[in-house]
């Protein structure tokens, strides 16, 4: 596998755009914009959007509540830290999926964002991720102009592989050794599984990056919000150059909610929402053309636990936001929450699978043959049809 | 003794000890059975420095501030003037900072103009230098000059069991380090009873368990019953401080221990005595006899609760929770219970003699275990990093290290102290933190330090095969020593 980035200033950028040829429109007259955005640890969607209208939802949650949450529908309202979603989805450009999952199924932060960024059915089976190969599906001459984006000290998954990716990152992200936790888990593996299990645990969830460059901590990090919206800002400065990127992967961290969840997911969500505040001011007109899709590798437990938080789930929430989605509503085939209804007694139950989200939003902004999108892009995953009418 | 000396060495400055020095295990020679037996005759060091104030000085000093800064509001709002800014946005600002990994050369610097900057716009603040002042004092001196500090290890041991937070309020911030100096360290190697008498006659935990406001329902000061009784301090010198929660005691015994230390205050004011030193108010004192666990107390005033403090020092049930206390945190989560009942009857034939109970802990074959079982906690971390490594940080560097490993100085969440677990330290982010600090340690590190001889001075005989190989095999020299400060062996005591 080639992995060729490039380090970015965006005072560098002017230079960068010279060598690359200038943009025919893609489908529908529009020069499209396609920005995925990872939350690392797993989103709690029942907090995110919680379902108030669900009878059982107040006794499942009753210690657990989001106060002040902004009505969506009859059933859903959202996080009362995401205003900015909450403005755009009442102007028609933002939307939700709840109860979406990918096709992993198991429990594990690790192998879980692995399955969601590579679009294989299994975690462990490439070293590349969807959007990368969505880029080499396309003719030659769309791929030229198609340039990816990573944000972020280490280019997520999801953007990595054989077709060229620019990388930038905040200046706040400082680099560091990112060697060490790679080599101190191999050395606990040898000596003591406590601290072994600690650090797996501490990079499954962005607190550690464990690999390629990057961050060692995510203090300051992309679990910062202040950070997320750095980072959305970046990304939007660079997406809206006329020859800049036009598909873009970042990753926000620290969603793992097991404690002190009411206090650290309006935090968090207060950055997401601020990112997406920072993608519609810095794409000015290209907002129009841009597709933002927020995804999790998988949800959290429907009961709370005994430490104010959620542990790991199944089915969360999903988000897109931009001028090119056709929002305003929540798509959910909503499983309900009664206890004979959960995932294994437990979780959400998955209703609706994110590749066909994917797949949807790639058919309608890119016009691409969905037999090359479940061939190339998400292997094994003929049987999910694209979901259609995502994009206005 | 089965293990061998060089190894006994080692082990003692993880287990018993602050780590060791900047030269190395191999620096500290002879015996140490007798140097920890040394430390114990010799009693914990009192931290030397010019800065450091007494009880009642810097109580006055708080409650001036506190007049000052209330003045400074009422005339900031007659003369409509933007509000002087709060401390919060320094605090946010500094837990972000340390969040950084900024490297310890550049926190000082930063630290220094945001100083400068809260400066600017709220006056000079006596309560924080006051606590700048004690950590600074600690980390020059009783956290560094040790050999290997068993002394210091207690005086952190009895400080978190009994345990007060500057978080309480201003008053309680700024004696918290007196109090540490005048209550516990003259005492960690004294009588329990002592020890107890002096941590619950102090200021800081009269305030900062609210008995000094506690007044007896039938008392002349009760004000036709505008003030009462107040059961904080009394019960959890039972739940925490001796007997230990479930050991028999019932809400009737606190309710009436409650009653016996009324009028157990700070003075205030010269009639009442000496400013800012323990007043017993007499007019706040329940009067008549009280019944605690089945015993009838019918003495008058200080005495009476001075003679249930007495009975509650030396019972069975204080013992076993001292005793278990001390095994844990020395030894293992699940302490072995023959050290629990070897400590526990040392504790009991000994009327409470700390000494003792010290002397049967370095003795007992159980404490010398080879495996290292316990997780440094964070300011045990920071304290073994700074002396293997020869760094000096300021104390906000230190204060801001600690915060993001989840330990800030004298500040647990409640009169129980910080955990003392495995399971509390080894957790995602308090590894991620310490991996900032290793990291920045590493950094700024002489280049003329060879990580691998680093590893070989400070971990002795306890360094593992994989560990010198991890560390023989890093790609540089920085993490090499990350590595070193980061192993298992350095992790754990």
């Amino acid at each position: 596998m080639t992995n060729r980035r490039q380090l970015l200033t965006l005072g560098a950028t002017a230079a960068f755009s010279a060598f690359i040829p200038r943009l025919s429109s893609a489908a529908g007259g529009r020069d499209p914009r396609f920005v995925t955005i990872i939350l690392r640890g797993a989103l709690d969607g029942l907090t995110a959007v919680p379902p108030m209208g669900d009878p059982d939802y107040a006794a499942l949650r009753g210690n657990l509540p989001v106060d002040g949450a902004l009505p969506l529908d009859s059933t859903f309202s959202l996080h009362p830290s995401m205003s900015t979603f909450a403005r755009q989805y009442k102007a028609g450009q933002a939307l939700v999926i709840h109860a979406a999952a990918s096709p992993y199924r198991e429990r594990s932060h690790f192998d879980g964002q692995d399955v969601l960024e590579s679009g294989m059915t299994a975690p462990g089976h490439t070293d590349s991720g969807w959007m990368n190969r969505f880029l080499r599906t396309l003719p030659v001459s769309q791929a030229a102009t198609l340039r990816g984006l990573g944000v972020g000290g280490v280019t997520p998954l999801v953007m990595r592989g054989q077709a060229p990716v620019l990388g930038w990152a905040p200046a706040t992200l400082k680099p560091v050794d990112a060697d060490l936790p790679p080599r101190l888990l191999t050395l606990y593996q040898a000596t003591d599984p406590l601290l072994a299990s600690t650090l797996s645990e501490a990079i499954a969830t962005g607190k550690i990056v464990g690999s390629e460059k990057g961050m060692v901590s995510a203090g300051g990090g992309p679990g910062d919000p202040k950070t997320m919206i750095a980072m959305a800002e970046g990304a939007a400065k660079l997406l809206a150059q006329p020859d800049g990127p036009r598909i873009a992967a970042l990753a926000f961290e620290g969603w793992d909610t097991h404690a002190q969840e009411t206090q650290r997911l309006a935090n968090l969500l207060g950055g997401l929402d601020g990112a997406l505040a920072a993608f519609e001011t810095g794409l000015g007109p290209a907002w129009r053309d841009t597709a933002i899709l927020v995804v999790t590798e998988f949800g959290r437990t429907a009961a709370v636990n005994g430490t104010g938080g959620t542990d790991h789930g199944t089915a969360a929430a999903a988000f897109m936001a931009g001028g090119a989605v056709k929002g305003g509503r929540v798509i959910a085939d909503w499983p309900g929450l009664k206890t004979a209804l959960l995932y294994e007694a437990r979780d959400l139950k998955p209703t609706t699978d994110l590749r066909g989200v994917m797949k949807g939003i790639m058919t309608d902004l890119y016009a691409v043959p969905e037999s090359a999108l479940s061939r190339d892009v998400f292997p094994d995953s003929a049987g999910v049809r694209p979901m259609s009418g995502l994009i206005a | 003794m089965a293990l061998n000396p060089d190894f006994e060495t080692a082990l003692a400055l993880s287990r018993f000890g602050l780590g060791s020095g900047e030269n190395g295990v191999s620096a500290l020679t002879g015996n140490v059975r007798e140097r920890l037996k040394a430390e114990i005759k010799a009693g914990a060091p009192q931290p030397r420095s010019d800065d450091l104030r007494d009880t009642p000085t810097l109580l006055a000093e708080a409650y001036d501030y506190q007049k000052e800064k209330a003045a400074a509001r009422k005339a900031a709002r007659t003369n409509d003037t933007p509000a002087a800014m709060t401390g919060e946005a320094t605090d946010m600002s500094s837990a972000a900072m340390a969040k950084s990994g900024m490297p310890p050369e550049q926190m000082p610097e930063q630290m220094t103009a945001q100083k400068r900057g809260a400066k600017t716009t709220t006056g000079p603040n006596p309560i924080r230098d006051a606590g700048l002042a004690e950590i600074r004092a600690r980390f020059n001196d009783t956290m560094i000059t040790p050999d290997i500090g068993f002394n210091e290890r207690m005086v952190m041991f009895w400080t978190n069991h009994f345990a007060v937070s500057t978080k309480k309020s201003q008053p309680v911030a700024a004696i918290s380090g007196a109090y540490e100096r005048e209550a516990i360290r003259p005492h960690v190697f004294g009588r329990f009873h002592d020890l107890l008498l002096a941590v619950e006659t102090h200021p800081c935990m009269l305030l900062y368990l609210d008995n000094a406001q506690s007044v007896g329902p039938d008392s002349p000061a009760r004000n036709n019953g505008k003030r009462g009784l107040n059961e904080n301090l009394a019960r959890e010198i039972m739940e925490l401080h001796t007997l230990g929660v479930g050991s028999g005691y019932t809400q009737a015994d606190v309710t009436s221990f409650a009653k016996v230390i009324t009028g157990w205050s700070v003075s205030r004011s010269e009639k009442q005595g000496p400013p800012g030193t323990f007043q017993f108010n007499a007019r706040a004192h329940e009067p008549g006899t009280q019944t605690i666990m089945g015993k009838r107390y019918a003495q008058d005033g200080l005495a009476q609760g001075q003679a249930v403090l007495a009975d509650l020092a030396r019972h069975p049930a204080t013992a076993r929770h001292i005793a278990t206390k001390l095994a844990r945190h020395f030894v293992a989560d699940d302490p072995p219970p023959a050290l629990v009942e070897q400590l526990s009857r040392t504790f009991l034939d000994s009327d409470g003699d700390l000494a003792a109970v010290s002397t049967a802990l370095i003795e007992a074959p159980e404490a010398w275990t080879p495996r290292l079982t316990k997780i440094r906690s964070p300011l045990e971390y920071v304290t073994a990093a700074l002396r293997a490594t020869g760094a000096t940080l300021r104390p906000q560097a230190i204060t801001q290290a600690l915060n993001a490993m989840g330990q800030p100085w004298w500040q647990p969440a409640g009169p129980n102290g910080f955990p003392d677990t495995v399971a509390a330290w080894a957790s995602p982010e308090g590894l991620s933190t310490r991996m900032d600090f290793a990291n920045s340690l590493a950094g700024a590190a002489d280049k003329s330090v060879d990580p691998r001889t680093f590893a070989a001075s400070h971990l002795g005989p306890l360094l593992s095969v994989h560990t010198a190989q991890a560390i023989a095999r890093a790609e540089t020299q920085a993490q090499g020593l990350s590595l070193a400060l980061l192993s298992p062996e350095f992790m754990r005591r």
